[in-house]
């Protein structure tokens, strides 16, 4: 898909290859040739993909891995790995240990860094063949020192070594950030294939422009940058599509119902982005920390069974043979899509089909399937107040035009590449997490570091500086402590600086 | 009676502590993740109940305390709770026979577990609070006149602090805390040490196999698409006060402890009624359109309500749909020496008068019926 600032010049849709960037490859010159634009005239490249959650997903090209935590004494009852699925853990554990090092809450170190045991597991390193690792570190969002001095350690003695860094990744919550760098670590030799595949396939385009990934809220990050974190892209789906419905509507606060053969993927748009999520969230099993976005997903969409004479619409669906099983395309299972045909929701199919279902059916089905909706939006909502909604997605003919508690619902047009248009809008961000004590310091300077430290993060990541916003500040207390610790978590984001390679 | 603890058996262990936290003690869950570690090692974690302790037992409660930001950061070495506990031992001239939970909800409903495992001593099927609480002289071991003193706390690398001598519970709660910021925010504690019959003076019984019995409740009814609410209930007692969605969370520090207010707007039955719950980090007060239906010591928990899954105050957040359950506080909980120390005046509300929610604790129901089942045995 083709954008020139906020206009759609052209878009195509081709099916994901084995290798990806052949996909890739195929996709873009189909739009280059519509829309008659020269590769040279191109200014910026986006992408996003599933391909490296769907490595996680199915255990496949996944690199064997050592995972070194810096903690002892601390954090021995919990090695790292522990609660992996066994045979994800197998198939990618090589060498685990736990070394002395990390810090405090309050900013003491827990241990000085030990240099000879280090010095012990970079051989071990060697001895096993292991090209990437982990680094995780006590308090390491807060104060990542230890593990920039191992990084710097190990680079030193093995100059090939890919190393994950926890900070970069995820948050307070050493075991899901660990988990999060380690699955990070098993798909760094897949990224760093996959992304010089699809830059060199550009470049035979004669596409000289920068190339940027999508990650998981919404913001971008470079290629080089996307080799080294793939697992930043994890749940850029959702939060694409959810970004492109806000520009499409240009709604800024809004319910996003994305809405599919067999499920309804919903999320809340805060000031443009999606809410994220603050609970763990489980990849492939594994438990981990790092910013997903906040999706609701219910078993409803185009192809959901129609059963119990309307009362019970989904979440067993015909999937993707829709086309072939409906009643408006000639098959005989009664699908929410022939509900809403018979209805006069949607022209699809042949109608006639299902112009002799009883009245009373339809009726409780469209209930059922607005009910199930209604409760879906609300679930989202933050407030009692209606809510605009904007629907997109295949299935979005089953959105009837009011739905209680939505101010609105707004279908906007190329709807169906709402996913596409929120990768290529993407700005960058910049994140700050830690734990600061209140007692030299008032809130409001703690505050005004953090926020100049955010600011810092996202020029790093491409920002234009001008551009930046805060969009998001929160504020925990730590329980049971009387030392007045709160949890910062300050969140910029700004537009790409333009020009940048 | 004496059961030993398997994997599936502690799985439901540590979702009913997060349940009986009331929102607050912490996540159980890498105490879990310990514990399955020691089991697989080949260790053993045995549970007696209380009448099986012997009059002169040597009783010892044990635990961490602390933050628990600091404990999902920070993990825990594993067993600073045994050094302390060994640190005790020396001071008293004599071994524990027994560890007791000083609090089943949350994740201090584990860490005895981890200490029994690897000290391989029997763990009480009971505890001191029946749910958690902040503060430590709010267990029954203290409100029911067992000295706090001798206590010992120690930290990751084995340091320990021992209170031979302090005045009351409430001293060793200050100096604890104070002890515990210094050892990095959170710290393994032992004490107190009782016998076995004053054990059974002031021990809230049964609460490890309440624990158990919720868990393996909610587990069952998800497995069988039934109501996993519902089925907490029937275990624990007490009814749903409300079901909501959550519209405003508000949390400001005080002294230390994260306080704050939950509000909730009605949902199903529910709709166009408030729910109000103010927390001091587990949940103390429900009011519904300003009037009082839940107190502190009642339990006041917040679950999901598709799924029961605790919602913790930390966690809590906008948009959350739950089911807020009212579960009457152990009967221990319920006397005057009780409430003086657990009750709304001892949190901060004075004005709030404690009316009991109707029902019987789970933990007492399960006491009744053994001592019921004990005496048809008996004639």
């Amino acid at each position: 898909m083709l954008l020139d600032r906020a206009e759609l010049l052209a878009w195509a849709k081709h099916p994901t290859t084995p290798d990806v960037s052949s996909g890739i490859v195929g996709a873009v010159r189909a739009v280059l040739a519509r829309a008659r634009v020269a590769p040279a005239d191109v200014g910026a490249v986006m992408l996003g993909t599933t391909h490296f959650t769907n490595a996680v997903v199915q255990r496949r090209e996944l690199a064997r891995i050592g995972v070194l935590r810096l903690a002892l004494p601390a954090t021995t009852s919990i090695p790292p790995l522990e609660d992996w699925p066994d045979e994800l853990r197998e198939a990618v554990a090589g060498y685990l240990e736990i070394l002395p090092g990390g810090h405090q809450f309050d900013g003491r170190e827990i241990s000085p860094l030990d240099r000879e045991a280090l010095a012990r597991a970079a051989n071990r390193i060697v001895q096993e063949g292991i090209e990437t690792v982990a680094v995780s570190a006590v308090f390491s969002p807060a104060i990542p020192d230890h593990e920039e001095t191992v990084t710097r350690f190990l680079a030193e003695r093995m100059p090939g070594l890919r190393i994950t860094r926890s900070h970069e990744i995820g948050r307070i919550g050493l075991l899901e950030r660990e988990n999060a760098a380690a699955l990070n670590a098993c798909l760094v030799p897949l990224a760093e294939r996959t992304v010089r595949a699809i830059e060199s396939a550009l470049a035979e385009l004669g596409l000289e422009a920068p190339l940027y990934l999508t990650q998981n809220d919404g913001t971008l990050m470079t290629a080089e940058f996307a080799a080294r974190y793939p697992v930043l892209t994890f749940s850029s789906g959702p939060t694409n599509s959810m970004r492109g419905a806000a520009f499409l509507s240009g709604l800024r606060d809004a319910i996003v119902l994305d809405v599919g053969g067999t499920t309804t993927d919903a999320g809340a748009l805060v000031h443009g982005f999606p809410r994220e999520a603050s609970f763990a969230v489980s990849v492939g099993g594994v438990r981990t920390n790092f910013r997903m976005p906040d999706v609701v997903s219910i078993g409803l969409g185009g192809g959901s069974l129609v059963r119990a004479d309307g009362a019970a619409v989904g979440p067993e669906s015909v999937g993707y043979r829709l086309t072939e099983e409906a009643f408006v395309f000639g098959g005989s299972t009664l699908t929410a899509t022939d509900i809403a045909v018979a209805a006069g929701r949607a022209r699809l199919g042949d109608p006639r089909r299902v112009a002799s279902l009883p009245r009373e059916l339809v009726r409780r089905a469209l209930a059922t399937i607005d009910r199930r909706l209604s409760e879906l939006v609300d679930s989202l909502k933050t407030t009692a107040a209606a809510v605009p909604v904007v629907v997109v997605g295949g299935g979005h003919i089953l959105v009837p035009d009011q739905l209680e508690g939505a101010s609105e619902v707004i279908r906007p047009p190329s709807a169906a590449v709402a996913n596409a248009i929120g990768a290529a809008i993407a700005q960058v961000s910049g994140e700050i997490d830690r734990i600061v004590s209140l007692e030299a310091q008032t809130r409001e300077s703690a505050l005004a570091a953090a926020e100049a430290d955010a600011r810092r993060a996202a020029v790093a990541a491409g920002a234009h500086p001008a551009s930046i916003e805060i969009v998001e500040i929160e504020e925990i207390p730590l329980a049971y402590l009387p030392s007045n610790a709160v949890r910062l978590r300050v969140k910029a984001v700004g537009n790409l600086r333009e020009g940048r390679a | 009676m004496t059961r030993e603890l398997d994997e599936a058996t502690l799985e439901a262990l540590a979702i009913g502590a997060g349940i009986l936290g009331t929102g607050g003690g912490g996540n159980p869950y890498y105490g879990k993740l310990y514990v399955r570690r020691l089991l697989r090692e080949g260790r053993r974690v045995r549970i007696v109940a209380p009448e099986d302790v012997p009059d002169e037992a040597l009783v010892v409660s044990v635990g961490g305390m602390g933050a628990p930001t600091i404990g999902i950061e920070r993990i825990h070495r594993g067993d600073e709770p045994l050094v302390a506990l060994r640190a005790l031992e020396r001071h008293l001239g004599r071994p524990a026979t027994h560890l007791v939970p000083g609090e089943i909800g949350g994740a201090n409903a584990l860490r005895p577990l981890a200490v029994a495992a690897l000290a391989d001593l029997p763990v009480v099927d009971g505890d001191g609070m029946g749910r958690a609480f902040p503060e430590l002289q709010m267990d029954t071991f203290a409100i029911y006149g067992v000295p706090a003193t001798p206590a010992a706390l120690a930290d990751i690398y084995h340091n320990v602090v021992l209170f031979p001598a302090l005045r009351d519970a409430v001293t060793l709660e200050r100096y604890a805390r104070a002890v515990t910021v210094q050892m990095g925010g959170a710290a393994g504690f032992a004490f107190p040490a009782m016998s076995g019959a004053e054990l059974r003076r002031v021990v809230i019984p049964y609460t490890v196999t309440l624990a158990v019995e919720l868990g393996a409740a909610i587990l069952d009814a998800r497995r069988r698409h039934a109501d996993p609410v519902a089925a907490a209930l029937a275990v624990t007692g007490g009814s749903v006060l409300f079901r909501g969605k959550i519209v405003d969370v508000e949390r400001r520090l005080a002294a230390g402890f994260a306080r704050g207010v939950v509000r909730l707007e009605g949902i199903g039955e529910d709709r166009g009624s408030e729910l109000r719950i103010d927390f001091q980090n587990e949940n103390l007060i429900a009011r519904r359109d300003r009037e009082v239906v839940a107190v502190v010591p009642d339990l006041i928990c917040l679950v999901d309500q598709e799924t029961a899954e605790p919602v913790t105050t930390e966690v809590v957040r906008y948009g959350l749909r739950v089911a807020v359950l009212g579960i009457p506080a152990p009967a221990m909980l319920r006397t005057p020496e009780a409430l003086a120390v657990v009750g709304p005046a001892a949190f901060g509300y004075p004005d709030v008068e404690y009316r009991p929610l109707p029902g019987i604790y789970g933990g007492d129901r399960i006491a009744a019926q053994r001592a019921a089942s004990s005496e048809r045995n008996r004639s």
